[in-house]
């Protein structure tokens, strides 16, 4: 089983008590209006999908009930790091391993 | 045959009567003016507890506080935070009828609820309280001292588990 820090009840966590919630940092246009049926249809459906490092927003929903931010690895499903929801994307170089 | 097992010398299983359960969403900057209205001191970091007399207060998340009083005081707290809202926005919910207490205590209870319960219990401290899962219902946990915790879980999963802590209990009984 993953072991998932959670940054608000700041503890290592199993993951039953998680829940994925898609790819983090997308954020919704102000002015919907505005946007032609493509870049509408991107922001909905169209994701990175990367091979490597990927920003994700988790849910402790078994426990705190907060979304927070991750950076897992798709290959070895490695967590990077867990964050607060609405703080920019860490900078990898600096990105601290959150210990076991 | 096959008799129920409630408890023996390990580890024994028991429903508690029934408390004044509340569940507290409020600002952590109005956590003063809540633990004035309460009576106690609420925690501030998620986890702990702060018991008082026959009050009792966890912290579940963020803004969220769980609160144990006596069934008689429920009005009664319910009136005092209502007498606060005007000017400490705050939500105040009544679950007393929406969850069973399932005690386990004995020398063994770590043991028995490490049948379905995923967290690490050796790093969780006497006097702490954590939203988790036993098997796949959602309960609260609450570690009163080594050998003695208690779940809170909603009615309508208690027989599921009221039913597995009674299979780990026979087993236990067995010597399995």
């Amino acid at each position: 089983m993953l072991l998932i820090h959670c940054p608000y009840c700041v503890d290592t966590l199993p993951e039953l008590e998680f829940a994925y919630a898609g790819e983090a940092h997308i954020a919704r246009p102000a002015n919907p209006m505005s946007q032609s049926d493509e870049e509408w249809r991107d922001f909905l459906f169209i994701r990175s999908n990367p091979r490597g490092l990927h920003a994700e927003r988790w849910r402790h929903i078994h426990g705190c009930g907060r979304f927070f931010n991750a950076l897992r690895d798709t290959v070895s499903d490695k967590f990077s790091v867990t964050y607060k929801a609405g703080r920019p994307r860490p900078d990898l170089e600096k990105a601290v391993q959150v210990p076991k | 045959m096959n008799a129920p097992v409630k408890s023996f010398a390990a580890v024994s299983v028991a429903v508690l009567p029934p408390v004044a359960r509340l569940n507290l969403r409020i600002a952590p900057a109005d956590l003063d003016t809540a633990s004035a209205t309460f009576g106690l001191p609420l925690p501030g970091k998620i986890g702990q507890g702060q018991a008082k007399g026959d009050r009792a207060a966890w912290c579940l998340g963020p803004d969220e506080w769980l609160l144990h009083a006596p069934e008689v005081e429920q009005a009664a707290i319910v009136a005092d935070f209502a007498a606060v809202r005007a000017l400490t926005p705050h939500s105040l919910t009544v679950i007393s009828d929406r969850e069973f207490t399932i005690a386990i205590t004995g020398p063994s209870a770590q043991e028995l609820l490490s049948v379905a319960c995923p967290l690490d219990l050796l790093r969780m401290a006497p006097g702490t309280a954590k939203r988790t899962l036993f098997d796949s219902a959602q309960v609260v946990l609450i570690r009163d001292s080594d050998d003695a915790f208690r779940i809170e879980v909603w009615r309508s999963f208690f027989p599921h588990v009221s039913e597995l802590l009674d299979i780990a209990l026979r087993e236990f009984a067995c010597g399995l």
